[in-house]
């Protein structure tokens, strides 16, 4: 059973597809991706709504539309296997892979290289400490979402969501397309998390309430969700007293943010990052141990596909070289360090052959900011400059070094805002 | 009120007392019935408790609570092989932080080897942190090494399996409304399922067991819910947190804000001790959280609060006795297991062997010779190794889908769990049998698809499906159109 | 004469560019702020015949899955919106079904198509 695969690419959805895709590309001859769900696609296949693949496909597609462009791709060719319903129980350090499926048992797969594209999952009630009782009804809005899009049933009718993310936003669309009502959402934060078009398309178009500065202080119910009081919060995001408030419901959803998954790499121990919870990356998508690499919500969470899909590419593309020992070896590493309002950057550090190399820095601001200049420095020298007319924290923004600004670097470099 | 059944012992309550109970009962010629509120066994404070086997230096020496707490924790050695319990000895260290407190730990220690637990010892600070090396703020600490954590549900789920297995019958959702007496003596039960003849009770209804005991005539205690808020961190913290259990050094009320790992390896803080009036008041507050993570705080002082990933409270069964009510009501026929408060758990078994004993020579019953004491072992998938693993997954390709991926729980197991006897009915029912649910994600990727697979199992559509108690319905039918809305 | 500047984002994109919309007498007569013609279009359908995409499910039988994704053709009045909603959870197709495929042509008679957005094969 032990095969030697060019390319294992541990989770099917738009990362792992298109790792998949340009891993193949790029000459790798044996691709495997594995998937524990029970087809590909990933979270894809639940987000029906629209809004997908602008930048990747120059079309605007649905989420199963996006996922179907990415099967296609890796669809009937012999270099790329698929195994769906299988779940990938550990990964070891020397690559080997090992999975169960009811179909095959457990599998044992030898890789050259390892893609991981695990994706994220969703911030829960416990990790936040909602007050309050514990009955049914509590869900967080992507665990809601796969059951009304996906399985035939509704979470409930009277709907309170928490969290403005884009999930909490496009669910509250959703259920009141359903025939539901959604009585508000609560964003704990001054400013709302999701994109503007789905507060103007999901919650005015629909008179749905959003409550800035709120949040759920109790749950009320005993078998069913019967209602939550609310209230506003300081600017420490605490409780004032006295502004409390009920909203009757059977339903609240969460959409209080969402956590990259990597027990995996933890169990690989890869150097992980505080901030993004995903492994430290180079350009190339390498992580802290040869031979691995990571793409997709895995390393940071996205709020568009299209890029995931573009990063997940690079991971294939330098995983398959890698493979065919086509990888330049003498690079040399400059730590890339988010400063003056930048909250996070990936990749956090680049491996730069001579003569440098094209990269691209997808970055996340730490607060709403209106006409501010994103510097890439080297020191003191600025190597790219762009003005941003709006940057907010729900907004990556992404900006590309030529190869010969990145030739210029020195072992540091420093992405920030100026006013 | 229609009769339904007949029985020599009736056991009121599914907790780790009278799932106990109905085990050691089951050992002799006697028809048991247990009755149980709730749609599953253990869903009170069995269920939400801090799951620890103490050693039995905390109560006064002589009460029935230091008797039965050194009996219990010896009971559970050998139960521990018998029933496949999950458990942990893991020895147990009260924390001292100033030189009163030392002086404290002392006294404990006087009383414990006076109650005869065996093996205290006071440790000094460097000890201390050999064993727990984040208890940064200790100057030195009791150990007792008898002490350890178990998995307080499994072990009531297999009390209750283990008496079913010799004839006991178990009965869910079956509440007591009253009882029927003649001549001063109790001869039968009226439940929400219809009258039970019985000679004997045993009452174990935890916080209602005054209530039920005043239905009966007697009211010779009363019971007050004290209520204990829990935070339970994810796996991946215990290493910044405590391998074992740590006490503080205990106050008048209570054994205080402890820290402890659980036999699944996650790490939870708590409980803090709140005297309610609500018996059904199960809501954790802010201010109780605060509470906890403050009194933690001074154990370790720097606790990974972004790891938490669920937060419970339990309702402790306080007698205003001050110590456990076990034996014959002044009712005949009653026998109370009441004011089962810490260290309830521990004694449990105890508690068990004292009631049955009574009942036994007060009924002249026989011990049967074909007592069954051991549970077949079951198949955790989690714990094996690669290649029990792939043997399991050829027997039945249910052990190859994962559906709680953050505890790595089969599809097979959760099948397993609603048809054993006991089995889960809920999805909460399913997730404290199988731990499918209880990980870092709290039931986000598997809470739906574990109401499929009930739903599926017990041929009942999916809105059927509950999550623990009546009327809480996981999911609901997609909504038709309305006249008028097109 | 009536004349008022509106603030709106467009939402043709993620980009979001927010807008200032002047509009006189009921009609736009000019568009700050956008990044692209798509933003002037969008604010001028906004202020005379606001328009929207819809996507939803039908049920579907005899498929992997017992819902199936569909989305409008092309933007529907934002008006008519709830009611092809409503009208859509009444409708029930069969497997197989491939992307694109028509799910229910011209919805309410507003001369827009609802397709399916995904394959469901039959099994």
């Amino acid at each position: 059973m032990n095969q030697l695969y060019d390319v294992i690419i541990v989770g099917g959805g738009p990362a792992g597809l298109s790792a998949a895709y340009s891993a193949w590309e790029n000459g790798a001859k044996k691709i495997i991706i594995i998937e524990r769900d029970r087809e590909l696609g990933g979270i894809l296949q639940q987000c029906i709504h629209n809004g997908f693949g602008l930048h990747h496909f120059k079309e605007e597609l649905t989420g199963p539309g996006y996922a179907h462009r990415c099967i296609e791709l890796i669809k009937d060719k012999p270099e790329i296997e698929v195994l769906v319903d299988t779940m990938v129980l550990d990964v070891l350090r020397n690559k080997t892979v090992i999975a169960v499926s009811p179909a095959k048992g457990l599998l044992q797969l030898e890789g050259k290289t390892v893609i991981l594209t695990m994706g994220c999952r969703e911030r829960t009630r416990g990790a936040i400490r909602i007050p309050g009782e514990r009955p049914a009804g509590v869900f967080t809005a992507g665990a809601a979402q796969r059951m009304v899009n996906m399985e035939g049933y509704l979470p409930g009718h009277k709907i309170v969501i928490l969290g403005s993310g884009d999930i909490g936003l496009i669910m509250a669309r959703r259920m009141s397309l359903e025939g539901c009502k959604v009585q508000a959402v609560l964003e704990i934060c001054p400013f709302s998390n999701g994109l503007t078009r789905n507060i103007v398309q999901c919650l005015n178009d629909f008179d749905i309430p959003l409550h800035l500065s709120h949040t759920i202080v109790k749950i009320h119910g005993e078998g069913r969700v019967t209602g939550v009081t609310v209230a506003k919060v300081d600017e420490k995001m605490c409780p004032i007293p006295g502004t409390e408030f009920d909203i009757e419901c059977d339903t609240v959803l969460l959409s209080v943010g969402l956590i990259p998954e990597n027990e995996l790499s933890r169990g690989l121990m890869l150097e992980m990052h505080p901030l993004t919870s995903g492994p430290v990356v180079d350009q190339h998508r390498q992580t802290s141990l040869p031979g691995f690499y990571a793409a997709g919500n895995v390393v940071h969470v996205h709020d568009l596909v299209d890029f995931v899909s573009e990063e997940a590419e690079i991971a294939g593309k330098f995983a398959a070289l890698e493979a065919q020992g086509k990888l330049d070896k003498n690079l040399r590493t400059v730590k890339v360090n988010p400063v003056d309002g930048v909250r996070t950057c990936v990749p956090q550090k680049l491996s730069l052959p001579q003569g440098g190399e094209k990269a691209k820095l997808f970055m996340r601001v730490a607060a709403p900011q209106r006409k501010v200049r994103l510097e890439v420095k080297s020191g003191d020298t600025v190597l790219v400059s762009r003005m941003l007319p709006v940057a907010k924290p729900s907004e990556m923004i992404a900006v590309e070094i030529p190869a010969e600004k990145t030739a210029l670097m020195g072992d540091e470099i420093t992405v920030g805002l100026k006013q | 009120m229609e009769f339904i059944k007949s029985a020599d012992v009736v056991v009121i309550g599914g907790g780790i007392v009278g799932t106990a109970v109905l085990r050691e009962l089951s050992k002799y010629d006697l028809k048991c019935i247990l009755v149980e509120k709730e749609p599953d066994l253990a869903m009170g404070t069995t269920k939400a408790n801090s799951a620890i086997l103490h050693a039995g230096f905390d109560a006064p020496t002589g009460s029935l609570k230091a008797i039965t707490n050194v009996r219990g924790n010896q009971l559970y050695h050998e139960l521990e092989q018998e029933l496949d319990l999950d458990i942990k000895w893991t020895g147990s260290l009260v924390a001292a932080t100033n030189d009163e407190e030392m002086e404290t730990l002392q006294e404990l220690l006087e009383r414990g080897k006076a109650n005869g637990v065996e093996g205290l010892k006071i440790l000094s600070r460097e000890e201390v942190l050999q064993k727990e090396k984040n208890l940064t703020s200790v100057k030195g600490a009791l150990w007792a090494p008898s002490a350890g954590v178990c998995w307080p549900f499994g072990a009531a789920l297999a009390f209750a399996r283990c008496a079913v297995q010799n004839g006991a019958e178990v009965m869910r959702d079956c509440r007591v409304l009253g009882f029927i007496k003649e001549d001063g003596r109790i001869t039968g039960v009226e439940t929400s399922k219809g009258v039970i003849k019985t000679k004997y009770v045993v009452n174990a209804a935890g916080v209602y067991a005054d209530e039920i005991a005043k239905l009966a005539g007697d009211e010779s205690f009363t019971i007050t819910p004290r209520k204990g808020e829990y935070i339970l961190f994810d796996k991946t913290a215990c290493s910044s947190l405590v391998f074992g259990v740590v006490f503080p050094t205990p106050t008048k009320k209570s054994k205080g804000i402890l820290v402890c790992t659980t036999t699944h390896g996650n790490t939870f803080i708590g409980p803090n001790a709140q005297d309610m009036e609500d018996k059904d008041d199960h809501a954790v507050t802010a201010e109780g959280m605060n509470e906890i993570i403050a009194s933690a705080r001074k154990l370790i002082p720097d606790l990974p609060m972004g790891a938490a990933i669920t937060e419970f409270s339990g309702l402790r069964a306080v007698s205003d006795t001050g110590d456990f009510i076990i034996g014959a009501s002044a009712v005949a026929g009653l026998y109370n297991a009441a004011g089962m408060q810490s260290p309830g758990l521990t004694a449990a078994p105890a508690v068990a062997e004292m009631l049955a004993e009574a009942i036994v020579k007060n009924s002249g019953a026989q011990a049967k010779a074909d007592f069954k004491a051991e549970l077949p072992k079951k198949h955790i998938f989690n714990r094996l190794n690669w290649d029990k693993q792939a043997e399991l997954i050829k027997e039945n390709s249910l052990y190859g889908r994962v559906i709680c991926r953050c505890e790595t729980i089969t599809e097979a197991e959760i099948v397993e769990a609603i048809h054993e006897s006991c089995g889960a009915r809920t999805v909460d029912g399913v997730k404290r049998r199988t731990r499918a649910g209880m990980g870092r994600c709290q039931g986000g990727f598997c809470g739906p698809r574990v109401t499929q697979i009930l739903a599926r199992e017990l041929n009942i559509p999916v809105p059927e499906v509950l999550k623990e108690r009546a009327d809480s319905h996981m999911f609901y039918e997609k909504n038709q159109a309305q006249e008028g809305e097109v | 004469m009536a004349v008022e500047t509106r603030i709106m984002n467009c939402i043709m994109c993620p980009l979001g560019c927010e807008m200032a919309v002047t509009v006189e007498d009921g009609a736009v007569t000019d568009v700050k702020g956008n990044t692209c013609p798509r933003g002037a279009q969008y604010a001028k359908d906004e202020v005379t015949a606001p328009k929207r995409m819809l996507t939803s499910t039908v049920a579907i039988e005899g498929g992997l899955l017992p819902l199936l994704p569909v989305v409008s053709a092309a933007v529907l009045p934002k008006g008519k919106i709830l009611e092809c909603a409503a009208y859509l959870r009444n409708v029930s197709v069969q497997a197989p079904i491939k992307t694109g495929d028509i799910v229910v042509k011209d919805i309410l008679g507003l001369d827009v198509d609802i397709v399916a957005s995904r394959d469901m094969e039959k099994i």
